[in-house]
């Protein structure tokens, strides 16, 4: 057997896995027969736990497109095809993603098992909302189908159910008609807190929008942030040599980081520094451009191997929702993260449109999510933001998390029974199963 | 138009080498045992590359069937790449003949068989490309694989026979001993990254030496290196390795 270290995007856990490949159905039907708890793993960008397991089925051979009509703009794509390779395929044409994460190093098994939102939540909801069929072995060696009429039940658990129904076969889905690649950008400066807050509201009707916050400022500058907005540029608005190729695909990555940083070179002053130099590069209030999609969605996927600059540790991704009506709660979270000195250098904020979902992640109200390195006293520290969340009726991103306890995931996530039992209908013997499961008791 | 035949088209080599030539605007014909697979990988590279791509069954073990499956193409294709083998389970091999028979059936007789029909119509147009995927193993017997190296080893030697014959008619013979390569053959195998090679590598290195018309390549240069080692150490210390 191969035995594999292996860890997702955060560097941590770690763990020694048997890992197999597939690129037919028959052969990832053989391997779930000759072998029980299964996880399915794509390109790893989960931050922690979720598709870490003792078997992995990597998908990333089963990466073939099967259908694509460029006059709907519907297609089908096995689950190890990545957002990158759609963008590639479908931007020339003229459609793009109907909803993005903020890397497009993602696969479409992976986009599905984690239902990705992305900065226009607000208006167009999650990956599930253009989903239109989805096709996944489950626990009794058979491949369904399903949507939201068909095997519904199974559908609804599949999407952000974090590959617990069954290893996602294939998944057919709504692009989104472009007429450039570009994005009519409007970047603005807030001061403090309450400033950004009015302003989502302000500019709520954009369909991009996404705050970067400064989580170590304190007193009146507190939650000094900027709010980016875009739309997707009209043709006439484009000059110069943009006009000449208007749906130019995304290149390849730049900087790599060859080698993970030693621990000290993230810390308070240097991430203080950061935050400053971020918050005062734009030096007007106001400031509105025209950008390639590829910086304005991805800008962190022009360093490969960015994750290395957290160290050998790792980090850990926080990243939680709370209601709207708890912007105090945003407010004493904030704080605590600030008198910690804990805070990393994109800390993103983002108001997420109403969603209610069996297992998603996202539904109305606040979403902020930050990096933290691995120290000795993170886990307390998360275990203490994490009651407030509680107290404020928020929960937490599964895909980002490696440690929550599963007490608090089970009071937060309020359909949880319900998608308990479908789990335990297409994968009655914990056929596939994950350490993210084990720990959250979601299987046994 | 230029075309290219794949036999063996659903190894992951076939699959990159599909996608290199889709990619470059040939036209790629697919011969594999399944369809289903292949019709997959079709429809990707049409999509994807907007390219002409048909798929053939193709019994590499069934050597009757070889001439019709020859005849039924739409036409003698410019390059013929032979990509399929069988690495089995050495040990197994060395107690079980069915077993030890389907690895020098596969990677010796099935290849020659094709290929003998693919060299005389060659030969009689006076043009094409046969590159054949050999491998390092048959470089010089060891222990650990011996079945598929003396099966690649005589591969090898065809291999080098045809390109003797051929070259008076123009028709250029590759071999290729890609060293270690990521696919699903070794995926079971604790392979040393650095001399391992992504399927992607491979075609690309293929598609150059056949644009090149190169006789024999590594993929990558370090194994020509550790092969020329391996293959002057004198015998009597050589049989003592555990290699």
């Amino acid at each position: 057997m191969a035995e594999r270290k292996l860890t997702n995007w955060g560097n941590y856990p770690e763990l020694i896995s048997n890992v197999r490949s597939f690129d037919t159905t028959g052969m990832v039907e053989k391997l779930c027969i000759e072998e029980k708890h299964w996880i399915a793993r794509g390109m790893g960008r989960c931050y922690g736990d979720a598709s870490l397991g003792q078997n992995v089925l990597s998908t990333l051979k089963y990466n073939k497109v099967t259908f694509f009509d460029v006059q709907s703009g519907v297609i089908e794509c096995q689950a190890g095809f990545t957002l990158d390779e759609v963008l590639q395929l479908a931007v020339p044409k003229g459609w793009f993603l109907p909803v993005t994460p903020g890397t497009k190093f993602v696969s479409l098994g992976g986009a599905v098992a984690s239902d990705i939102h992305g900065k226009n939540h607000h208006k167009e909801g999650s990956f599930s909302r253009h989903t239109l069929n989805i096709k996944v072995l489950c626990g009794d060696g058979k491949i369904y189908e399903c949507s939201r009429t068909e095997n519904s039940d199974l559908f609804e658990a599949t999407c952000g159910g974090m590959g617990l129904t069954g290893v996602i076969l294939s998944v057919r889905f709504q692009l989104k008609k472009i007429s450039t690649s570009y994005i009519t950008q409007k970047q603005i400066k807030a001061s403090n807190l309450d400033e950004l807050i009015v302003l989502f509201e302000k500019y709520k009707e954009y369909t991009y929008s996404v705050a970067w916050v400064d989580c170590l400022a304190r007193g009146k500058k507190f939650g000094r942030s900027i709010l980016m907005l875009g739309e997707h540029s009209e043709l006439d608005e484009l000059k110069g040599s943009k006009t000449k190729a208007p749906l130019k695909v995304h290149s390849e990555a730049g900087l790599n980081i060859p080698f993970n940083f030693p621990s000290f070179v993230l810390n308070k002053y240097s991430i203080k520094l950061f935050n400053f130099a971020y918050y005062h590069k734009n030096l007007k209030k106001l400031q509105e451009n025209i950008v390639h999609y590829d910086g304005f969605f991805y800008p962190l996927d022009n360093i490969r191997n960015w994750n290395r600059m957290y160290g050998k540790p790792g980090f850990l991704q926080y990243q939680f929702v709370l209601p709207l009506d708890q912007i105090d709660g945003l407010k004493v979270i904030m704080n605590r993260i600030a008198e910690k000195k804990q805070g990393s250098f994109l800390s993103v904020l983002k108001v997420f449109g109403a969603q209610n979902d069996l297992i998603s992640f996202p539904e109305e109200g606040y979403t902020l999510a930050l990096d933290f390195p691995i120290t000795d006293s993170l886990l307390e520290f998360l275990d203490e933001l994490d009651k407030i969340v509680e107290d404020c009726g928020g929960r937490i991103y599964l895909t980002k998390d490696a440690r929550m306890n599963k007490d608090f995931f089970h009071k937060s996530y309020p359909r949880l029974e319900e998608f308990m039992q479908i789990v335990n209908k297409y994968n009655p013997n914990a056929e596939f199963k994950s350490v993210l499961s084990d720990r959250l008791s979601i299987t046994k | 138009m230029r075309t290219v035949l794949l036999l063996g088209a659903t190894s992951d080599i076939g699959q990159a080498l599909a996608d290199k030539y889709a990619k470059e605007g040939y036209t790629v014909w697919l011969a594999g045992r399944n369809t289903s697979h292949m019709q997959d990988i079709a429809s990707d590279l049409k999509i994807r590359h907007e390219a002409n791509v048909e798929y053939y069954k193709f019994e590499a073990l069934d050597y009757a069937s070889h001439q019709k499956f020859y005849s039924d193409l739409p036409g003698v294709p410019d390059i013929t790449v032979c990509i399929f083998g069988y690495l089995g389970d050495q040990e197994k091999a060395e107690r079980e003949w069915n077993v030890c028979q389907n690895i020098l059936d596969t990677n010796y007789k099935g290849a020659v068989s094709i290929l003998n029909l693919i060299a005389n119509s060659y030969e009689e147009k006076s043009a094409g490309t046969i590159v054949g995927i050999s491998s390092v193993a048959g470089d010089r017997g060891r222990q650990s694989n011996y079945f598929y190296g003396s099966a690649k080893a005589g591969f090898t030697v065809y291999l080098a026979g045809l390109r003797n014959r051929l070259f008076k008619c123009n028709v250029h013979v590759l071999t290729v001993k890609p060293g270690f390569v990521d696919t699903k053959m070794t995926e079971h195998l604790d392979l040393p990254a650095p001399l391992t090679a992504q399927p992607e590598k491979v075609a690309t290195a293929i598609f150059k030496a056949v644009k090149k018309r190169k006789n024999t390549i590594y993929v990558l240069g370090i194994w020509r290196l550790i092969m020329t080692i391996i293959t002057s150490i004198p015998e009597p210390i050589f049989k003592r390795l555990k290699l």
